[in-house]
């Protein structure tokens, strides 16, 4: 075999490995509207999105309280882990000393470790109680869900906010001391403003993170097929909607669930270009 | 009388003064038992080789080499007979001892903002003296004629030399009595360089004028009085015409004369 | 016009700096919290039963959920590894900068990246068990994850790839060797740590993953049985520790079980997050010799 066959080959073969993700992205797409497009032109797309019964022993499929509990659940989260999860960064990025973010970095990686189920697991033994002692309802609620959910995006917007802040030109911060303002306002005013985009970024995957979220939200979120209309009632996103009733479902049912997929996939893919718009915007 | 004149300046207290500063990065040590004092309303250069401690007396002077892990300093730092370092808060004192980097770093966001930030830091809110505050400070850098009309504009969008003179403007704009240069042409053009020297000469009417700079012919262009560092000890210090044409050390005379640099 | 005093402002920054301070607590509290809880409750459960080679209904033994977590992992990884570190090679290597082919590549892995993992079970349900006729087994679960993890490999080796200083390349391509020879001999061995710690961490991502699993690999809480199937047991379902711990937790009828099932995955989960920060580091100190 000549050397320079062998070139060729080995580009040839590393071209194809890079093709697979291309391929993998295509045939996911493929089967999941394959499937899932039919049931939708059967059910109709606007009964499906916006109808708010979802019956599926009398043939009715609306997923309107799904989409609005996913949103509800995500922002729930949002409010719980994006203010505890920038500040965090913001100590860890400009206010630990070296000692004491070495030992917290690890931790917080730490936390971005921990399986679905072990949170979800979590928030069954301590967070359900809890509510359901201390609040109205029977504790498995939208309240459950967004601590939970808040608490497992926080390595996520920790990690790309502390990035994002620690990017910033130490030329910024110190132009602010040498203006005589003290620490904290260099760093509210001039350094947070220059790393806006990426801690929108941080918030952004930090909600892609949640909405995508499934094993721990079907473990505390009591999965009633209602829009709630109090942080104590239960409530079922369309994740938890894909992963109780998969099992046992068949024809149009099944069509129905993979066609939540399918919502699902487009809100992912939504975000997925949001976050691309920003990182560009913060390119140029 | 000439030389009466000479006693009399010298009796006139100074600006700031340095007495018997010592300061070390660790084991080094930096800046050797430093004597000196900045008159008023004069422009002093700090000129030597790279690393022989000049840019740190001026970091000194601010306490911006607080930023600085494992920086020791002895001796004392006068702001108008005050300790810097003990009897004025940190905060005031980079208020009243301004500085302009080496490298123009305005901040990203409007030309405005970049200026209203100093006086918006230090407790003034309404908008009308901010507009005032603004335009002052861009007409004393020579910028209000060609930014008038851009104020809301990104100050990033300057080019090099005007972004320098911005960042002057906003070192003016907290009233400072001092104004630090810390190599500030270093990165510029040439013809920006000579508005900004222009500029200095302007300003010492008004402040007192520190700069450290690497280019003799613009320490002898601009400063009245310029001190000569070595190896972290200041050499020698003097009348800029002087030190420049009849220096008493000879280090001072190979260094000026282009010999090591 | 004048400037105001700084007491005003010296609170207001004491204000902004214990809010910060607190959120930090918060944070470490919840991190503290959870693997406290965990391992309190947890570890005293953890007994010898708990490890017996069979599962039956009233001795929930993890261990067969813990050889499938092996095997399939194993699997999974066997197919990804060569695939995400081949396609990363690509893009560092070979491709040319600005290439078409590789900004959709790029935003292929992107893509992959942000898709949840119960889309992923979803499509494995599709592609793999249905489509492709795998039912519900060992061997749809491990080419499911072999996609999810796909991605975090690529990120990493590239990562890996681009920390190699192109000096080495240089060196090696002056000496005459082939761009092959260059990738294999100089940018690879270099690149190492930083490989093995992206591999780890995709472990970690097929050792705790259930949503993808659930219709895939199945809830079977048995091993497949190679010595008497041979091929044909990869063909088998299988349940995983992650999958385990959910049943276990849905059923709620052996608390203690559970709590000791947690405890082992999060030790090894925690174990080879350690391991892959233990193996980015060094990359990490080998960056800045170079």
């Amino acid at each position: 075999m000549s050397a320079k066959f062998k070139e060729k080959l080995a580009s040839a073969l590393f071209g194809f490995t890079a093709a697979v993700s291309i391929l993998a992205v295509a045939l996911i797409c493929l089967f999941l509207f394959l499937n899932g497009v039919p049931a939708l032109a059967d059910i109709g797309l606007p009964e499906f999105l916006f109808g708010s019964t979802w019956q599926p022993s009398s043939g009715i499929y609306g997923i309107f309280p799904m989409i609005v509990g996913s949103i509800y659940v995500t922002a729930g989260a949002m409010i719980v882990g994006v203010p505890t999860g920038l500040l965090t960064a913001l100590y860890l990025s400009r206010f630990a000393n070296a000692k004491i973010a070495q030992f917290l970095k690890p931790g917080v990686e730490l936390l971005a470790g921990i399986p679905s189920v072990v949170y979800g697991f979590f928030g069954l033994m301590i967070i359900v109680p809890f509510i359901r002692t201390s609040m109205p309802g029977n504790g498995f609620s939208l309240l459950a869900a967004s601590l939970l959910l808040g608490v497992m995006i926080l390595p996520t917007v920790i990690t790309v906010a502390q990035s994002a802040l620690d990017a910033v030109p130490r030329s910024y911060y110190e132009g602010a001391l040498a203006l005589g303002a003290d620490h904290e306002r260099s760093v509210l005013q001039v350094v947070v403003p220059a790393a806006v985009s990426g801690l929108m970024a941080s918030v952004i995957l930090g909600v892609g993170r949640a909405i995508g979220e499934t094993m721990a939200v079907v473990m505390v979120a009591g999965n009633q097929v209602q829009i709630p209309t109090s942080i104590f009632e239960g409530v079922r996103t369309m994740t938890a909607n894909i992963v109780l009733e998969m099992g046992y479902a068949a024809d149009l049912h099944r069509g129905a669930l993979i066609a939540t997929g399918v919502v699902l996939f487009v809100f992912i893919l939504l975000i997925t270009l949001l976050l691309n718009l920003i990182k560009r915007r913060s390119e140029i | 009388m000439a030389k009466l004149e000479y006693h009399s300046e010298q009796k006139a207290s100074p600006k700031m003064s340095v007495k018997d500063l010592n300061l070390y990065y660790k084991d080094f040590q930096a800046l050797k038992s430093v004597n000196l004092d900045f008159p008023a309303h004069q422009v002093t250069a700090l000129i030597g080789p790279s690393g022989c401690g000049k840019s740190t007396l001026l970091k000194c002077l601010n306490r911006m080499n607080d930023l600085v892990a494992g920086c020791q300093i002895t001796g004392t730092v006068f702001l108008d007979g005050q300790d810097a370092y003990k009897e004025v808060n940190v905060n005031d004192l980079r208020r009243r001892v301004g500085m302009v980097f080496q490298q123009p770093n305005p901040f990203p966001m409007s030309i405005y903002d970049n200026i209203a930030f100093g006086p918006r830091t230090h407790g003034i809110k309404s908008r009308s003296d901010l507009d005032v505050i603004v335009e002052q400070s861009l007409r004393s850098a020579a910028l209000w004629d060609e930014l008038k009309d851009r104020l809301k504009k990104n100050a990033l969008s300057l080019s090099g030399g005007q972004q320098q003179r911005l960042c002057i403007a906003r070192a003016l704009a907290v009233k400072p009595e001092v104004l630090l240069m810390d190599e500030s042409t270093a990165a510029l053009d040439p013809i920006s360089t000579a508005k900004i020297e222009e500029l200095v000469g302007e300003l010492k009417d008004s402040y007192t004028i520190i700069m450290v700079t690497h280019n003799m012919l613009q320490a002898r262009r601009v400063s009245d009085r310029t001190a000569f560092f070595l190896l972290g000890e200041m050499v020698e210090m003097g009348p800029t015409e002087i030190l420049f044409s009849r220096p008493r050390e000879k280090r001072t005379a190979s260094y000026v004369s282009g010999e090591f640099g | 016009m004048a400037f105001s005093d700084a007491h005003g402002r010296r609170l207001k920054a004491a204000i902004v700096r214990w809010v910060i301070y607190g959120a930090t607590l918060l944070t470490v509290a919840v991190l503290f919290g959870i693997l406290g809880y965990i391992l309190c409750n947890g570890v005293p459960n953890l007994t010898p039963e708990l490890f017996a080679w069979e599962y039956t209904t009233d001795n929930v033994s993890l261990m067969p959920a813990f050889i499938n977590t092996i095997l399939i992992a194993a699997l999974a990884l066997t197919i990804a590894v060569p695939l995400g570190i081949g396609a990363a090679i690509y893009l560092v290597e070979y491709a040319r900068r600005g290439n078409r082919f590789v900004m959709v590549v790029r935003a292929a892995a992107e893509t992959l990246q942000g898709i949840p993992s119960i889309i992923y079970g979803l499509f494995g349900l599709l592609f793999f068990v249905t489509a492709l006729g795998w039912r519900l087994s060992l061997m749809a679960g491990a080419f499911t994850l072999a996609i999810m993890v796909l991605p975090v490999i690529m990120r990493t080796t590239e990562e890996a790839l681009l920390a190699v200083p192109n000096a080495y390349r240089e060196a090696s391509f002056g000496l005459g060797a082939g761009r092959l020879r260059t990738v294999f001999c100089c940018v690879l061995p270099t690149a190492i740590p930083g490989i093995v710690g992206g591999v780890i961490l995709a472990l970690g991502r097929c050792v705790g993953e259930v949503a993808a699993l659930l219709y895939t690999a199945g809830s079977v809480a048995e091993v497949p049985n190679f010595l008497q199937q041979g091929f044909a047991a990869f063909f088998q379902p299988t349940r995983t520790l992650a999958t385990h711990l959910y049943v276990l937790a849905s059923e709620g009828l052996h608390t203690q079980e559970t709590f000791a099932t947690a405890v082992v995955l999060l030790i090894l989960v925690i174990t080879l997050n350690l391991g892959a920060n233990f193996f980015a580091k060094k990359l990490g100190v080998k960056r800045e010799d170079g």
